[in-house]
């Protein structure tokens, strides 16, 4: 019980300190320029010590409960998945459990990660409705299961990351040509803000424990672009849920209009 | 109190939702794939306890907190008028966030490691620590240009499209000529800089300044200054690989 408070009081410092730099800007530029004080100020205070509270509280959850195990299994799915090979040639199918285990805590840590919470409340609110949070979380986390799965492949086979990127950049822009102009900027964002606080860790133990077990990888060449990859493909997602939406809804409003004519 | 006990519950329920996929996979992984059991199962329970709790509360206090104080902030500034007071706070948001942010911390200790192995700077310790600490200020720089590009973009309402592409052309074009061993460290810079505080109130602020400013969509101005965020570190990095 001790020791648990003492962590929490050790991660409450280390939140802290992410969080003064921000606080004192915003109080120099409220105070100093705008000279004003803040509107409904119990309901600020009140709001940014429940914040800071629960990002510790979460936080040392997750390195008491998941982080640990997610490394554990990390490392065990990447060393049993290619001992099967009776040759010692990589071949790529022998993985197959790890690009399963990449894509299943990909989505799964993508749905529950705070940042996408608030910017998909925040979408919800803006958009009257017309975008809805939980659509949204789950287009962006099917993104990037698929990105940390391919970036595992990636990493087995030993292709170099920039012709991956550089695909998903092309497919990206041309998805920005056939999409709305209301939901592009949305879906920029949503590329940046899946890769906080849940996924980066696991997705970077994943990542290096792949590269250090597969053999002719170097964790420190081959260990990167997991992030890369879980960032660009939940834009290739929502906007691509975006237009495939757009594209059914206009379908049925002709089918619709073609039921009253006959 | 009452109504504040409910809410927190409400948001508990949620959270709850939030974590399920997690909890499922790992379990799944665990006793089906692994055929292990949980080690320490107590403290896991009393981990999953924390993490739903903790989200649950952050989420209320996002709302309550975070939320209005961005667009507050963001309201206020734009009624004052001054350009150069909000650009000003722009860059201080942008670079202040982003100079302490662990993640980058970690990131740029690596590509100092990356760079030492590749033979660009010295193998000591204090030439990594060197190049580590300036990796991190080029990447805050970046950021804080990153969200006053962003902040001007809402103010003229330019269409957000054209930077971000020729932001993915300009990355293409310099992964040809940046040294190999960069490239993956660069990539990955992009992702890290946007922390869980760092979101909401940059969401705010964006939100915020295009729903007061006339003739501006928050749908359509109003987002896209975490998208600037996380493409300006890409650039910046490769840019150092390539000069250093």
């Amino acid at each position: 019980m001790l020791e648990f408070a003492a962590r929490f009081g050790e991660t409450l410092l280390y939140t802290l300190r992410d969080v003064t730099p921000i606080v004192v800007i915003l109080v120099v530029f409220q105070l100093g320029v705008l000279r004003r004080s803040l509107p409904n100020i119990r309901g600020i205070v009140t709001g940014s010590v429940m914040v800071l509270l629960g990002l510790a509280l979460f936080l040392i959850g997750l390195e008491q409960a998941l982080f640990p195990i997610g490394e554990t299994m990390a490392r065990q799915l990447t060393e049993t998945a290619g001992s099967s090979s009776l040759t010692s040639a990589v071949r790529w199918e022998d993985y197959w459990v790890v690009y399963l285990f990449a894509a299943a805590i990909g989505f799964a840590t993508t749905v529950a990660e705070p940042a996408l919470i608030a910017v998909a409340l925040k979408a919800e609110e803006v958009s009257g409705r017309t975008v809805n949070a939980w659509g949204l979380r789950i287009a962006v986390a099917v993104g990037v299961a698929a990105g940390v799965s391919l970036g595992c492949f990636r990493i087995v086979t030993g292709t170099p990351l920039p012709w991956y990127i550089v695909v998903a950049y092309v497919v990206v822009i041309v998805q920005t040509f056939l999409s709305r102009r209301t939901i592009v900027p949305l879906a920029y964002d949503s590329g940046g803000v899946t890769t906080s606080t849940v996924t980066v860790p696991v997705v970077t133990a994943l990542g290096l424990g792949l590269a250090a077990n597969v053999p002719g990888r170097s964790p420190l060449l081959d260990g990167f672009g997991l992030i890369a990859f879980a960032s660009v493909f939940p834009i290739m997602s929502v906007l691509g849920y975006a237009i495939v939406a757009e594209r059914v809804g206009r379908w049925r409003t002709r089918r619709e209009r073609q039921g009253v004519e006959s | 109190m009452r109504r504040f006990a409910l809410s927190v519950g409400k948001q508990t329920l949620g959270a709850l939702r939030d974590l399920a996929p997690i909890f499922a996979v790992v379990a799944f992984f665990q006793i089906v794939v692994l055929q292990q059991p949980f080690p320490d199962i107590a403290d896991v329970i009393v981990g999953l306890v924390c993490v739903v709790l903790g989200l649950a509360l952050f989420v209320e206090g996002l709302e309550r907190g975070l939320f209005p104080l961005g667009e507050a902030l963001a309201q206020g500034m734009a009624r004052k008028g001054s350009t150069t007071a909000l650009l000003a706070m722009a860059f201080c948001l942008g670079f202040g966030t982003t100079v302490a942010e662990p993640a980058l911390i970690a990131v740029a200790a690596e590509a100092a490691e990356v760079a030492a192995d590749a033979g660009f700077i010295g193998g000591s310790q204090a030439a990594q620590n060197q190049y580590a600490l300036e990796v991190r200020a080029v990447v805050a720089v970046a950021v804080g240009l990153a969200i006053v590009l962003g902040v001007l973009r809402i103010l003229k309402g330019w269409p957000i499209h054209r930077f971000i592409i020729s932001g993915y052309v300009l990355v293409m074009v310099m992964t040809l000529f940046a040294p190999e061993e960069i490239v993956g460290v660069a990539y990955d810079s992009g992702g890290v800089t946007t922390s869980t505080i760092t979101v909401p109130l940059i969401t705010a602020l964006g939100v915020g300044l295009a729903s007061t400013i006339r003739g501006r969509s928050p749908m359509l101005d109003g987002f896209g200054l975490i998208a600037f965020a996380s493409l300006t570190p890409m650039i910046c990095v490769l840019g150092y690989g390539m000069v250093a």
